[in-house]
């Protein structure tokens, strides 16, 4: 922990065990932990993340003692849970909607650190972890994704898995291994069940190394300066855990609404048709939060290119504490940077919608335009924005930036 | 230099968003073709929505009567038409159906490990309420050969498997598409199936129409249906007038018809619907007095502290 311990062991029992396993102490100077007490909602979303992360765990297990990875029962079974296992259809949409909802709340999270700059130094470790627990979060949605054998599980898995096709000499040892097959079948619904279970386990201690380095560096907040002053900061809890548990139950019940009365608004009414490799669906879309990558992957004419510029434009991501060069963290004093910043938010939001569009004619016109502005945003436009912007000035100190100046002077 | 790098970048931004956005919008214009089929007011639509049981009982005699020839229900068991928030016929009800209509079920009633006695035929036994309700046809191979070629999908979640809007139509201009998604959670619109499948039954026609695609020509043994996307379908218009008599007394027509073997038919793939929103209900009840006490509770922490 960065901050000096808070913790005196009481009890005799606690002596004993601080001094063999300082496990309290740990949990208690976790709790302690001084934090910026300007932070704003945006700031909730990381503790509503692990609510997310817990439900799906949860959920997943209890799925899986009833599920059965075989093509021929998958389907069935599913709606074995949803009918027939007390309180299935709930855990079901619990877990399906789940999904969804721990998306919405990752790329809030994701934008959040763009706007504020929380990926500047020293949170660079942070920002990374954070872009790796992404990645593992699109495969599990992917994987999960499969798991229901519909029309849509088999499509998305088969065209997902063809891109891997496109590397040059190993893509074809690749493919296959993945399908365990020529194509994609009873192993490949299996190994994916296998890996869909362990992805979030790894999630899991990818999440614990995330907030263990943010409890190295602490947390950035919405100006962008560093805790200098005792009153700058304050304990994580109560005063934070309060205000995230509040936050928490508000997003909860969104989520809820969508899991008790709209259940099936996220999903596509081709996965309720049993996967039949004979038929091809007219329309082949992927979950709604790969769209954006999904535009990006054909807007490129050349398929290894497309595959190239899919992944570059999620890895470019965790590049960003380079990329940008501004001294300056938050968007607040960057004001160009600022709009730079929200058409990078159109473009994502533009794409998505390019995503679900068959790729023809303008469309594919204008998910290059947009392919165009994404990588441009991140290798031009941060870049050179750094060193020519003119920023508004900083506050002294986070107190300041609260309080206001003459507050300040009056105090003292 | 600063300055005229601004101006650079500030209209890169508005040119690269504005030719986003007009590209989106040229293509939302285009966008006009195909016909808009009016929603139907469902009892299990919104928050409160519940099935409505007389409705269910009229659906499945439309069920029993007709579709039952060709359309299996493979998931479901006649003791479902028991349960609460369904049908709920009574046990007797079903039990002296099936005796009735003397169904006889398969031993063991699944696909691969028959049975057979020693004249190679199967043991059948008179069906139970546990059994599934039974298929018309063995295979579905056999039901395309009796279809023309066509299979009749399974009925057991035709009801969320079909969406009036998202029906193999892709998705609308940029635009109407975000009304459209906005306006659905707004109004809680999860009745897509049910109201395809009444605008399927509702919407054949004895002669190709004139508003029909250019150069559709109908193929031998095919029907004109306005909303079945291609629109030639290879199942006869399986509804008329009158073509079941309702027990409960309701007149019985085209229309009636087909609004209650769609609310049967959402039935079938949601049976738990009624609990569901009842208990989401009380959810949302218990998240909104823990939402107010924590915010009191934070309030009362921060009291001291601006922030
Ligand atoms: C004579 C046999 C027959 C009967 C009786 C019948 N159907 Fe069908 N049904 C079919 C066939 C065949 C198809 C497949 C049509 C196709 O794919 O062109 C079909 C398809 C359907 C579809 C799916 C359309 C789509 O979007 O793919 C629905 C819904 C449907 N039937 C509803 C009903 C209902 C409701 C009834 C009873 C009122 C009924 N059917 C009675 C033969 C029948
Ligand atoms: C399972 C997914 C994730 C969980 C459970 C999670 C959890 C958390 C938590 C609890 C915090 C502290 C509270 C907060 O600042 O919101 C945090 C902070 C942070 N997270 Fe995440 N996170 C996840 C994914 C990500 C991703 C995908 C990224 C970036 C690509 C990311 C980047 C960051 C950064 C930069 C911070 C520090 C923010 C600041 O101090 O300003 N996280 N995370």
């Amino acid at each position: 922990m960065a901050h000096e311990s808070v913790y005196t062991p009481n009890s005799g029992i606690e002596k004993w065990l601080d001094e063999r396993l300082p496990i309290i102490r740990l949990g208690v100077d976790f709790m302690a932990m001084p934090t910026p007490r300007n932070l704003n909602y945006w700031w909730t979303f990381g503790g509503i993340l692990f609510f997310f992360l817990m439900v799906q765990i949860i959920t997943g297990i209890i799925l899986a003692m009833h599920y059965i990875p075989h093509e021929s029962m998958a389907f069935d079974s599913v709606e074995h849970i949803v009918r027939d296992v007390n309180w299935g259809d709930m855990l079901q949409n619990m877990h399906s909607n789940g999904a969804s909802f721990f998306f919405i709340a990752v790329y809030i999270h994701i934008l959040r650190g763009m706007y504020y700059g929380s990926y500047k130094a020293p949170r660079e470790m942070l920002w990374i972890l954070g872009v790796i627990i992404y990645v593992l979060m699109m495969a599990s949605g992917f994987l999960g994704y499969v798991l229901p054998w519909g029309q849509m599980s088999l499509w998305g898995a088969t065209v997902i898995t063809n891109l891997f096709s496109a590397i040059p000499f190993v893509g074809g040892a690749i493919t296959e291994l993945l399908w365990g097959g020529y194509a994609v079948g009873q192993p490949t619904l299996n190994r994916f069940f296998s890996l869909h279970y362990l992805m979030p386990l790894i999630l899991f201690a990818f999440v614990g190394l995330h907030i263990w380095a943010l409890h190295v560096v602490g947390s950035n907040n919405p100006d962008g300066i560093e805790i200098k002053l005792k009153e700058d900061s304050l304990p994580f809890h109560s005063y934070f855990s309060m205000k995230d548990a509040f936050a928490m139950v508000l997003f909860a019940m969104i989520y809820v609404y969508f899991v008790f009365f709209m259940p099936d608004y996220m999903g596509h009414p081709d996965n309720y048709v049993r996967a039949n490799p004979m038929v091809t669906p007219p329309h082949i879309v992927p979950e709604w939060y790969f769209l954006p990558f999904y535009a990006i992957l054909r807007a490129i004419p050349d398929k290894l290119f497309g595959v190239i510029f899919m992944f570059a434009a999620i890895a470019i991501v965790a590049f960003l504490p380079w990329l940008d060069t501004s001294r300056v963290r938050s968007m607040r004093y960057r004001p160009t940077a600022k709009l730079f910043f929200w058409g990078f938010v159109a473009t994502g939001l533009l794409l998505g919608y390019l995503g679900a569009k068959p790729a023809e004619g303008g469309y594919v016109i204008a998910s290059r335009i947009l392919t165009a502005y994404w990588f441009l945003y991140f290798i031009v436009a941060l870049p050179l924005l750094g060193w020519t912007q003119k920023t508004k000035t900083l506050p002294g100190s986070i107190t300041e930036a609260v309080l206001g100046k003459d507050a300040m002077k009056n105090n003292k | 230099m600063t300055v005229k790098f601004f101006k650079l970048a500030s209209g890169f931004v508005a040119f690269t968003a504005g030719l986003g956005m007009l590209s989106s919008v040229v293509m939302a214009a285009g966008d006009g073709g195909g016909q808009h089929f009016a929603k139907q007011s469902w009892s299990f639509g919104g928050v409160f929505g519940r099935y409505d049981q007389k409705q269910l009982r009229r659906g499945f005699e439309v069920y029993k009567g007709v579709c039952t020839g060709c359309h299996s229900m493979n998931l479901l068991s006649y003791r479902n038409l028991t349960q609460p928030g369904g049908p709920e016929y009574g046990e007797d009800y079903i039990k002296a159906m099936l005796k009735s209509d003397e169904v006889e079920v398969n031993l063991p009633h699944n696909d691969e490990g028959e049975i057979v006695n020693e004249d190679g035929d199967l043991f059948t036994r008179p069906a139970a309420l546990s059994d599934r309700i039974k298929k018309p046809y063995a295979n579905d191979k056999a039901a395309m050969a009796a279809n023309g070629g066509a299979l009749p999908p399974d009925f057991s979640v035709i009801g969320k498997a079909r969406a009036m809007h998202a029906n193999h139509e892709g998705i609308p201009g940029l635009f109407t598409w975000v009304f459209a998604l906005v306006k659905d959670v707004v109004t809680q619109y999860q009745e897509g199936g049910p109201d395809y499948i009444y605008t399927l039954m509702t919407n054949y026609h004895e002669t190709v129409p004139e508003n029909a695609p250019k150069d559709f020509s109908l193929p031998e043994g095919k029907h004109y249906n306005a909303a079945f996307p291609g629109h030639a379908i290879s199942m006869a218009p399986p509804l008329s007038d009158g073509i079941v008599d309702y027990t409960d007394g309701t007149k019985a027509t085209l229309d009636q018809h087909a609004k209650d073997i769609s609310a049967f038919l959402m039935w079938a793939a949601e049976p738990h619907l009624n609990a569901r929103k009842r208990r989401g209900f009380m959810v949302l009840i218990y998240l909104a007095i823990l939402s107010l006490l924590l915010y009191g509770v934070k309030r009362k922490i921060w009291e001291d502290v601006k922030h």
